[in-house]
């Protein structure tokens, strides 16, 4: 049952970053990678964590994308809907990145760690809940550092941001 | 229980998706959505592990991926609307100020 969720949600995914990579108009790029997050979200549920779907569902969907639509308003995209892909590029890239996919591909089937990790883990005790409450736990005192650094830097991006959108006086 | 090897070669198949997006688009926007999907599939890969080796570290990676997509985002978007009020271009092999 779980496998056939899977099996359903990597699909959608699948088809919408599709959609993200050949759409004609940028709205619907956004739109299709809305799409693509809720069912990445979904998969994380599968993966019993709940907190970090609802975290993607926020902070992607909520946030990002709102912030690249409100972008696409602004700007104009006519010329942006007219030549969709660099010019030259149409049998290079594409080359360049499913031969990337099929080194990952295959150094995953060859990889000896993975099949015995895989084997080992049939029997492994589910301790891990993902919820809020030890996921917060560990963030206040074994990440304590990381989540501090981590504050600055959205500090600087915030200032940064608001720099340099801002119109210049003369 | 679905195996780990499902997660990590759709991993793979959303990250090659988005490198075809980054590689291959010709609006910066675009380009920007795709680097999103690729960091979004390295967050599957990350949670997967998490789940199958029972370890809470790949959560913890996983939120700050989030975080600095959310910061990087903040700042690009800055740069695109900075891009488009000097210079009105928004095609990736046309932002060549620097190229002597």
């Amino acid at each position: 049952m779980e496998a056939l969720f899977f099996l359903l949600f990597a699909a959608m995914a699948t088809v919408a970053a599709l959609g993200v990579v050949l759409a004609r108009n940028p709205v619907y790029s956004a739109l299709s990678l809305i799409a693509c997050f809720v069912q990445v979200a979904a998969l994380f549920v599968l993966l019993r964590a709940p907190f970090l779907a609802a975290v993607q569902i926020f902070v992607y969907v909520g946030t990002t994308i709102v912030l690249f639509i409100l972008v696409i308003v602004m700007l104009d995209l006519r010329q942006a809907i007219l030549d969709r892909f660099i010019p030259g590029s149409r049998f290079w890239a594409p080359f360049v990145a499913v031969s990337l996919g099929g080194i990952i591909v295959a150094a995953l089937l060859a990889s000896d760690r993975l099949a015995e990790l895989s084997s080992n883990l049939q029997s492994a005790p589910l301790t891990l809940t993902g919820t809020t409450r030890e996921l917060g736990i560990a963030l206040f005192t074994q990440f304590l550092l990381p989540f501090e650094v981590i504050s600055v830097i959205l500090l600087v991006a915030l200032v940064g941001a608001i720099l340099l959108a801002k119109k210049e006086h003369k | 229980m679905v195996p780990l090897s499902w997660y990590l070669v759709l991993g793979a198949i959303l990250f090659v998706i988005g490198l075809v997006g980054v590689l291959q688009r010709r609006n910066v926007l675009i380009v920007l959505m795709c680097l999103e999907l690729m960091l979004n599939s390295v967050s599957i890969n990350l949670i997967a592990f998490s789940y199958h080796l029972q370890d809470l570290r790949g959560h913890i990676f996983a939120i700050f991926v989030i975080t600095i997509t959310a910061a990087e985002v903040a700042v690009a978007l800055a740069l695109v609307i900075a891009m488009m009020r000097n210079r009105r271009v928004l095609q990736v092999d046309r932002i060549n100020l620097m190229s002597g």
